[in-house]
């Protein structure tokens, strides 16, 4: 059982955790935040399995990963 | 205040000696001739206090690490020459936008470049109107004798804390050089108040401080100026020191400070010997400037004559601090060249010629 | 379930201005980490430099003192020079270390003070719009080298870790990555070590850590990240290259 949720507002869109995610499980979606960027979301809730790997890697501690 | 037995030292040893019994504990350096004993002293007496020497990479990182040091609150100093203070004049701009306390020295030796190492007062302009970048002053402190360099130095501890800005004591190779006998003394208060409001310590128990000169909002940096020149205007008001003799029946008044002003007093009173009306003003603190001395000349006073170890440079601000159409004539001797008395009697003497008897 | 990776409490909450998949977020985070796990907080003091970077003191919840550009070593040596008992740290970019400050971080190291010296190599300076760092790889183009470095006018890029490594004074000289989450988890040990050092007042320690600047080196992030991965490291070697296990004090 895992959990993965994005801080819309903090995400600068940048992909890193896409490219992190062993799962595919996000992707950077297509709607914008306030300050302009297109936020990542997560596609596959279910296929997380909570290595947070796409924490890791955010710059912008903009994700939280449950285990 | 407490008197301590009397000494025979150098000036440079003296303004090391006053600097540990005002309670500076902290000196980071670098050698350069005419100061070295400075450091020399501050290495070899203060691990007996408990104190931390180092000598720095350059006078660069003297600076910086003053700047590091001072922003604990602790009294620190440096102390350098013409090509150190050079390098040293970003820091003092940080340390005057930071508005941190600390005392440098410099013993002026001949410019511009790598010059010599004899006596000029060639850095007058550097000290007083910037040097570093930004709208900033240091405070300038010239002592004439050994007594003086002792004095001044602790002086400036209490200055530079009182107004939170870099303070300097502005002296020369001679006066470094030479022995004379000093009275030490030791002040009351040797530390800052351990309570400011902006040291830096670790933020236990407390919101973290910042120590910082960059202003980046919109008329936050413009505040931040008119706070730093509204410190400038006190000390004009308030902590302006100035020595004058023969001052109220004088025709002609000779304007010097250091050295010069030493060598001045001897001609001075051998002018006054010889039935000339001749009077000495010299400042101590060149910033702020007495600029109210010269405002408030008698009305015997008809000419002034500034003598000063460079090529012109304080007569600019006697000429503006001038009210009148009294005229300022100047006499220099830059590049190390020390005049003796008598070229200055001389010089006194041309000039008492033009007073209207 | 448990929450996994956390914001440290010596972060601020305010977002970082840095842009898209800057790795200065990442650094920012494991020098955190590392202060939390030690509860160094409360007895830390930041020196910021210039650059990307200097604004540090609006992300860390430590006292700052701002230091002028490539000084921050120096600064530092003065700080902890009185306040023997607190932590201090130096965040330096590669102009900040190794153009105009490079006399101070080998004198700092040469004399094994006392600090802890998180130097960011992205290869670029990055504040002042793109220029040629000392760490630029040949052939990289930058503003001031638009037709890519070349070692007759430009010298070679520097390898700062390599060249403290060989001085007797530092005790901990290690380089790092944060291009992967295996590079992030290894530099955050090798962070939480370098402060440890200090901790246990057992000298120097310094970690050049690798990073992508995805902005002037003109890339996305993720292209920007595997440049790191797959330019810089080979290039630069990870790894802990010094340390002292005794240190020999007076």
């Amino acid at each position: 059982m895992a959990k993965v949720q994005i801080d819309q507002e903090r995400c600068k869109g940048c992909a890193l955790c896409v490219m992190a995610c062993p799962e595919d499980v996000l992707k950077v979606g297509e709607s914008l935040n306030l300050s302009g960027y297109y936020y990542a979301v997560v596609i596959d809730p279910d296929g997380c399995i909570g290595c947070a790997q796409c924490a890791e890697m955010c710059p912008d501690l903009a994700i939280t990963v449950w285990r | 205040m407490t008197a301590l037995k009397k000494v025979f030292l150098k000036g440079n040893e003296a303004i090391a000696l006053a600097a540990i019994n005002a309670g500076c504990h902290y000196y980071f350096g670098y050698p350069i001739t005419p100061q070295n004993e400075i450091p020399e002293y501050m290495a070899k007496h203060l691990p007996e206090v408990g104190g931390e020497f180092l000598q720095a990479e350059s006078e660069i990182a003297s600076i910086n690490m003053m700047l590091g040091a001072a922003a604990t609150g602790v009294r620190v100093m440096t102390s350098s020459s013409g090509p150190g203070i050079s390098l040293m004049q970003e820091g003092f701009s940080y340390i005057a936008g930071n508005e941190l306390p600390g005392v440098v020295v410099n013993m002026s030796r001949q410019g511009p470049g790598l010059g010599g190492i004899n006596a000029t007062q060639g850095d007058y302009f550097q000290a007083v109107k910037g040097g570093g970048h930004g709208d900033y002053h240091l405070i300038v402190l010239a002592p004439h004798t050994g007594q003086e360099l002792y004095d001044l130095t602790i002086k400036a501890f209490e200055l530079s804390e009182k107004y939170r800005c870099l303070t300097m004591l502005l002296g020369d190779a001679v006066l470094g050089q030479i022995k004379e006998p000093i009275n030490p003394w030791k002040p009351e208060i040797t530390a800052g108040d351990p309570d400011r409001d902006w040291l830096i310590t670790g933020a236990k128990g407390r919101q973290p401080r910042l120590i910082k000169s960059l202003f980046l909002a919109d008329g936050e940096m413009e505040k931040h100026n008119w706070r730093l020149q509204e410190k400038y205007r006190q000390m004009t008001a308030n902590d302006v020191m100035v020595e004058t003799r023969f001052i109220e029946d004088a025709r002609l008044v000779l304007v010097a400070f250091g050295s010069m002003a030493r060598i001045a007093k001897t001609a001075i009173d051998q002018a006054r010997e010889e039935g000339m009306k001749v009077g000495l003003i010299r400042p101590i603190t060149l910033y702020p400037f007495p600029a109210a001395s010269f405002k408030n000349l008698s009305e015997s006073v008809s000419r002034v004559l500034t003598c000063e170890m460079n090529t012109g440079q304080m007569v600019e601000d006697v000429r503006l601090s001038i009210d009148s159409n009294i005229p300022v004539d100047f006499y220099g001797r830059p590049g190390g060249s020390v005049p003796t008395p008598e070229e200055i009697f001389d010089r006194l003497q041309q000039a008492y010629s033009e007073v209207e008897q | 379930m448990k929450q996994v990776v956390k914001r440290p409490a010596s972060l601020t909450e305010k977002p970082f201005h840095f842009c898209p998949g800057c790795h200065h977020g990442i650094v920012h985070r494991l020098v955190a980490e590392a202060l939390d796990f030690f509860n160094l907080r409360e007895k830390t003091i930041g020196v910021a430099s210039v650059g990307c970077s200097v604004f540090l003191y609006d992300y860390f919840a430590v006292d700052v003192i701002e230091a002028p550009h490539g000084r921050a070593s120096a600064v530092a040596t003065g700080t902890k020079r009185v306040l023997k008992d607190q932590i201090v740290f130096t965040y330096q970019g590669d102009g900040d270390l190794a153009a105009i400050g490079t006399a101070e971080i080998i004198h700092a190291a040469n004399r094994g003070e006392n600090i802890t010296v998180i130097f960011v190599n992205n290869s670029i300076y990055g504040m002042t719009g793109g220029q040629m760092a000392p760490t630029t790889m040949l052939g990289q183009r930058s503003t001031t080298t638009p037709y890519g470095r070349d070692y007759r006018r430009d010298g070679y890029p520097i390898k700062m870790t390599e060249m403290l490594a060989a001085l007797e004074g530092p005790s901990l000289v290690a380089r790092v990555a944060v291009d992967k989450p295996a590079n992030v988890k290894k530099a955050r040990k090798i962070i939480r070590q370098a402060f440890q050092m200090q901790v246990e007042d057992k000298g120097f320690s310094f970690v050049e850590v690798l990073s992508a600047c995805p902005t002037n080196w003109g890339m996305t992030p993720q292209e920007a990240t595997k440049r790191v991965s797959d330019e810089m490291i080979p290039y630069f070697p990870l790894g802990v290259l010094k340390q002292k296990d005794v240190v020999d004090v007076l």
